[in-house]
């Protein structure tokens, strides 16, 4: 097991290393820079910023600077925030984006096996149709939709109480953190009750549950015990990326609830073509994600003794 | 004591006998059992018909509805659906200069307060090309503002609309701004060039629908110029869906928004899922070496950037403006999408090539190809249907992301989900931008869905022994 | 288990009734709370150039001289000055001070400006001190910072020397790049300068006191300023920084911000909530920026009189964009600009283009004539949902009315501006905003030295215009210059001018005396008030 992870992990630094270099060389390939603006400055003063930016070294030169700082875990300054330094901004605003993530998995998980396990349960009749009916809207209707009819789904609580009751917008309590997670979650709920629903239906029908019935366990244990760990292998399976999607996807939700997380940032920086957070938080972002596969593959082995890893 | 002899002749050779077990059915294969189920199953149907419909909407519906998507009718901007209309002919527009006060002087201290105006009114018919209003001065003021709004004021802070201001000498506003033939309240309140005085008069006003002779011969209404004299009624175009932001056709939008949208939203997620089973099924099922970096590249597709490589893709596909880049985005899409299958299908190989009957099916001397294609891929059925019928929404979306930053379609050709992203823009207002898009998407969403359903059904060996 | 019920329901009332004390406006306390479009990249007065921070800064700080409600310049720093044709002289009050306790002297404005100029500061804004006396030559790196024309003769005596004659310098100053910065405490952080609460001095009616990024940003009043009697406000809090105007929207119904901007879609809303809506005009001019290169389509003057005489302005005023407060585009110049007496546009009339099919479609005939064919023209626009829309109305004028196709190039933000100065365009939707209080900021748009004139557009006679403008103070010469320049853009139909913006917002209505400027901090609170 120790030597498993330790290999993941080496393969994750190196994959972590492509994702830098291809991130890298792709962001110089986009025409634009950082430094252009609406108002044009003059010739000598773009020369200046150039050198202090060092941006009139060659590609292959700058990557080679930017390799040394990355391994002393020095990622610079933002461009477009020129006080703050690329440290700073992930330090501060990733947390904020990984609680909100981790309450979305958090509703996306526990509803989706939830309302996946009950259609399976009751199969083709009224509570699949209905959970089914909500699903395909969770899917057919994009995620910025829900959040402003969220939004509003709040003022209107509000103003029918008189007070501001639920906070509207913004961070800092459970209560702001409800519905954007909530919104968040949605189309992962969605994925994942789908698949809680195939997966169910195939454990229901296996032999082991009849021999189960057969012994007289309660349907409760029966589900609890047996149905359940089978089926959510491919739940657990999709997680790992999904949980790297919603934390790093979370932009439309940040931006309608004035959160102040990381996904605004990186979109920001894309459009603005702020090199160094762009390098940062992507680096930051694909170390995440290499990270959380890793665990879930090896949380996989765990639960389903009968994969081996290697 | 049995005294039997035997003899000769009492025995006779067995000769062949009727056989106890009869095969009634003509043998089947797996794909032909699992067709004959399909079509027994009411919700595959009905998603096959779904499909059809959707079909003939796509591919006979523009022969149906010849209303040009690209015209744009801005005297019916966001119509919502109705019965045809008729409209006023009325002369052409000409720009007014308004009534303005000869020899006038700003005063030069500004009372605390000044009377309401008076004689507010309309100075000739109120038509949608314009509203012509007129008060009389009001002494100590030194400008006006004109307020309008749907419905009637209730106090000072309900005015609505502010349309404009005008300068202390003019006494008149002529009001354009996208006039609808309902009923309209205008107020008019003093002010002494920067604050209001609280006192407003009101007048209300109701438009008839009027089009100039212009933009009539322009969409075809009139054949000519003189014919129908001013002041006739003609007939406007009709929009059985009604209208978008610019006023045009909403079902003929739909109808060619439905190629685009059903083209990648159909063959985009059948390459990816296909290249996520062939590229997940390899990985899962040899393991080891080969499994690790495979799986490796593909956590690097995902932790890439998503916008800067699509910029990067257009520009590297050389995309030039305006011009359709259906074929690069399908790449793409292709390209970002595959490693969610994969990894999902990987997880389901994993699983089942533990199982006993593909250890059997491997000592009788089965291949490993023909063990992946015959007995681990139908296996995986489910999953693979559910990221497919997943894949389909995704899709239709993320094109309408591409097509929004330059690339896939170009504007003005729509989509279903570009037309979503306006619709959502006057989802209060004008919800029938975004209810019809929606609507088909999930109708299409429903219809594969159901597929999905009644084909893991068909094509599931345990599920049918549930019969 | 019990317990833990009981401890989730207090936490749930305690969380609650938190939020429930704060509302955006306070009349025992005055304070209000706002929300911010996007966070201030950075709020160093000598480098900054968004709304934002500029709007920040304009509390937080203050110039030589600020401007009152009506808009005339009234003293800030400098208690006096005096303007001639060669220099200006400021007489500065002794009561100024920096919040640590420091006065306010002629010194750290000289600082200020000279750092703005210096090319590594690689102010964007630099250009706005180039009246001063070798302003330019610094920013070129062609002199030392030292060589400035300002000069503080003694701690409140600051004299400035001109490049050439500026009749407008005493408005310049009230602009944030003008704004004072005191040396020795700049030395301590050099490029931290700007970057949180502590890192800035303030000599303005409020003081930052926390700056939480991308959260929040909190003001009180400054209580060593020295009209502090007359600010009533005690705090100004930003708590939420979203761009959705829906969200503000949803902030400001719930009673947690005092103002927000509406657009078409928010706008409804706000009517049926029955809120007192206010329409500002900002300003700024949008229009369509020909590519006036040799060999470019564009290039020919028929063909942009064919489109000048097709495009109905109305029409895209009132259906298009369909908010009030937008006015059709008729000039570069717009209506709020001051003439010699009395507005620009009422002393100098804008010639007009009479919408003309017929003769926009002559026009056309003349220019194929001229060009042979003519092929797809590309209009150049940003990735935002109005530009793309304006660019599809645009293509199906075209389309309809003179059969000439338009194809829509959009471009994310930086790769429009990179094809923008390659003159990668044929057209390109553009707006320009004004940076200061006076007619040159449109007017030299166009000259042929000017870097913001992308479709490199090349007049001698425009140029010679600017030039005989830029030289002189007399109101009558600029003016006329200024007219005949509206004329010559007509003429040669060197843009298309679409629409003047106006934007509509909301303010609660217990909050008196915030006042919105077209140059300088908008919106300004610093004489708001709370009434109860």
């Amino acid at each position: 097991m120790l030597a498993y992870t330790i290999k993941r992990l080496i393969a994750g630094v190196i994959t972590v290393w492509f994702i830098a270099t291809a991130t890298f060389f792709a962001m110089h390939q986009v025409p634009g820079d950082p430094l252009m603006n609406d108002k044009a400055v003059t010739p000598e003063i773009r020369a200046n910023l150039e050198k202090k930016y060092g941006l009139d070294k060659s590609k292959t030169e700058q990557y080679f600077i930017f390799l040394g700082n990355m391994l002393q875990g020095d990622f610079g300054i933002s461009f477009t925030q020129q006080n703050r330094r690329v440290n700073d901004i992930i330090r501060d605003h990733f947390p904020v984006s990984a609680t909100l993530g981790l309450l979305a998995i958090f509703f996306a998980t526990t509803g989706g096996v939830l309302w996946g396990a009950l259609t399976a349960i009751y199969r083709n009749q009224l509570p699949d149709v209905i959970i089914m009916f909500f699903v395909i809207l969770g899917i057919s209707v994009p995620s910025f939709v829900f959040a402003a009819l969220g939004q509003l789904m709040l003022v209107n609580i509000n103003s029918f109480f008189g007070q501001s009751i639920i906070p509207v917008a913004g961070w800092g309590t459970i209560w702001h953190m409800l519905m954007p997670s909530m919104v968040l979650g949605l189309g992962t709920m969605a994925l994942l009750t789908r698949l809680m629903r195939s997966s169910m239906l195939e454990v229901v029908n296996e032999d082991y549950i009849k021999t189960a019935r057969a012994k007289g366990l309660s349907p409760t244990r029966i589900f609890f015990r047996h149905q359940l760990r089978n089926a959510i292998l491919p739940v657990i399976t999709v997680l790992g990326p999904q949980i790297a999607a919603i934390t790093t996807g979370g932009f439309v939700v940040e931006l309608v609830f004035a959160i102040p997380g990381l996904g605004r940032y990186f979109v920001q920086a894309v459009q603005q073509l702020d090199y160094t957070v762009i390098m940062g938080t992507t680096v930051f972002y694909g170390a995440f994600l290499v990270l959380m596969v890793i665990m879930v593959d090896i949380l996989y082995g765990f639960i389903d003794p009968r994969v081996r890893l290697s | 004591m049995s005294t039997y002899q035997p003899v000769a002749g009492d025995f006779e050779p067995l000769t062949t006998q009727q056989q106890v077990e009869v095969i009634s059915r003509p043998s089947l294969s797996y794909w032909q059992d699992a067709w004959l189920r399909l079509q027994q199953n009411t919700r595959a149907i009905i998603s096959l018909g779904i499909i059809v419909m959707l079909a003939i909407f796509t591919l006979i519906g523009p022969l149906a509805w010849t209303a040009d998507p690209a015209l744009q009718d801005l005297n019916q901007v966001s119509q919502a659906p109705s019965w045809p209309k008729t409209a006023l002919l009325v002369a052409p527009y000409k720009s007014w200069a308004g009534i303005t006060l000869a020899n006038y002087e700003s005063p030069d201290s500004y009372p605390t307060t000044v009377p309401a105006v008076t004689g507010f009114k309309v100075l000739d018919n109120p038509t949608t090309q314009r509203v012509r209003l007129i008060w009389d001065p009001v002494p100590g003021a030194d400008g006006y503002n004109v307020y309008r709004n749907n419905r009637e004021p209730l106090d000072f802070n309900d005015l609505g609309l502010p349309l404009g201001s005008t300068y202390g000498d003019q006494i008149s506003y002529e009001d354009r701004l996208s006039l609808e033939a309902r009923e309209y309240y205008y107020s008019v309140v003093p002010t002494d060039g920067l604050d209001e005085y609280e006192i407003y008069t009101q007048a209300i006003v109701t438009p008839t629908l009027a089009l100039t002779p212009d933009e009539a011969l322009e969409r075809g209404l009139i054949s000519d110029i003189d014919l129908p004299g001013q002041g006739q009624e003609i007939v406007i175009e009709f929009h059985p869906f009604g209208t978008d932001y610019l006023g045009r056709d909403m079902l003929a939008r739909l109808m060619q928004g439905a190629r685009v949208s059903l083209f990648i939203g159909i063959v985009a997620p059948f390459l990816y899922v296909l290249a996520g089973i062939a590229y997940g099924g390899i990985a899962g099922y040899f393991g080891g070496r080969l499994d690790a970096i495979l799986m490796r590249f593909s956590d690097f597709v995902v932790a890439l950037p998503f916008l800067l490589f699509m910029i990067l893709f257009k520009i590297a596909f050389g995309i030039g403006p305006g011009e359709s880049g259906i074929l690069p985005m399908l790449i793409a899409l292709v390209l970002l999408g595959w490693p969610a299958t994969a990894r999902l299908v990987r997880g389901q190989v994993l699983q089942i090539r533990e199982e006993g009957y593909i250890e059997a099916a491997r000592l009788l001397g089965a291949r490993d190809h023909y063990l992946i294609l015959r007995h681990i891929i139908p296996n995986t059925m489910g999953v693979i249907l559910v990221t497919l019928t997943f894949s389909v929404p995704s899709a239709i979306f993320t094109e309408a992301f591409l097509s929004f930053i330059g690339m896939g379609v170009a504007p003005p050709t729509p989509s279903w989900g570009s037309m979503c992203n306006e619709g959502v823009k006057t989802m209060l207002s004008h919800p029938h931008e975004l209810i019809f898009p929606a609507l088909f998407i999930s109708i299409t969403v429903l219809a594969f869905n159901l597929l999905g359903d009644g084909l893991t059904e068909a094509l599931d060996s345990k599920m049918r022994s549930r019969e | 288990m019990k317990v833990f019920t009981v401890f989730l329901t207090c936490l749930f009332f305690e969380l609650a009734l938190a939020d429930l004390a704060a509302t955006s406006v306070n009349f025992e306390s005055q304070t209000i709370t706002i929300a911010l479009v996007q966070e201030p990249p950075q709020l160093n007065s000598m480098k900054a150039t968004d709304q934002v921070s500029l709007m920040v800064l304009g509390h937080l700080m203050q110039g030589l001289v600020q401007y009152d409600r009506r808009g005339n310049v009234i003293p800030g720093v400098a208690m006096r000055w005096e303007l001639n044709d060669k220099e200006a002289t400021f007489w500065l009050r002794d009561n100024a001070r920096w919040s640590d306790g420091n006065p306010v002297t002629a010194h750290d404005f000289v600082f200020a400006w000279r750092n703005a100029l210096k090319p590594e500061t690689a102010s964007e804004y630099a250009f706005i001190l180039y009246p001063i006396k070798n302003a330019e030559a610094i920013n070129t790196g062609k002199v030392a910072a030292t060589e400035l024309g300002v000069e503080a003769i003694n701690d409140v005596i600051l004299k400035v020397t001109f490049e050439r004659p500026t009749g407008y310098f005493i408005k310049l100053t009230s602009f944030a790049t003008y704004y004072p910065v005191r040396e020795e405490f700049w030395v301590t952080k050099k490029d931290r300068y700007g970057a949180d609460a502590v890192d800035l001095l303030y000599n303005g009616p409020f003081v930052m006191t926390n700056w939480t990024h991308s959260a929040s940003l909190n003001m009180v009043k400054n209580q060593l300023y020295w009209d502090k009697q007359n600010i009533s406000l005690n705090a100004i809090n930003a708590e939420y920084i979203t761009a959705d105007t829906r969200a503000r929207l949803n902030l400001f119904i719930d009673g947690k911000i005092v103002h927000t901007r509406l657009d078409g879609e928010t706008s409804k809303d706000a009517l049926t909530q029955r809120f007192r809506i206010r329409r500002f005009t900002t300003g700024s001019v949008f229009f369509i920026e020909y590519n006036h290169r040799p060999g470019r389509p564009t290039n020919n003057l028929n063909l942009r009189r064919a489109i000048q005489h097709v495009f109905d302005a109305d029409e895209m005023v009132n259906r298009v964009l369909a908010t009030p407060g937008n006015l059709r585009g008729e000039s570069l110049f717009p209506v709020w600009l001051n003439g010699v007496n009395d507005k620009f546009r009422r002393e100098y009339p804008a010639p007009l283009a009479i919408y003309d099919v017929a003769k926009a479609r002559q026009y056309l005939a003349l220019a194929k004539d001229e060009l042979g064919s003519i092929g797809p023209l590309v209009l150049l626009v940003s990735d935002t949902p109005t530009a793309t829309k304006q660019a599809e109305y645009m293509q199906g004028v075209l389309g309809n009315k003179l059969g000439l196709e338009l194809k829509i190039d959009v471009q994310t933000f930086k790769q429009r501006l990179a094809k923008m100065t390659s003159g990668d365009f044929d057209m390109v939707g553009a707006g320009w905003g004004p940076d200061f209080d006076d007619i040159m900021t449109f007017g030299d748009l166009f000259a042929s030295w000017n870097l913001n004139n992308r479709g490199r557009y090349n007049n001698p006679q425009y140029d010679r215009l600017i030039r005989t403008a830029m030289n002189s103070t007399v109101p009558r010469i600029r003016m006329d210059a200024m007219g005949e320049i509206q004329q010559i853009v007509h003429d040669d139909a060197v843009i298309l001018p679409q629409y003047e913006q106006g934007v509509i917002y909301l303010l609660h209505p217990r909050l008196k005396g915030v006042v919105r400027r077209v140059v300088g901090t908008d919106p300004d609170y610093t004489h708001a008030k709370v009434v109860p």
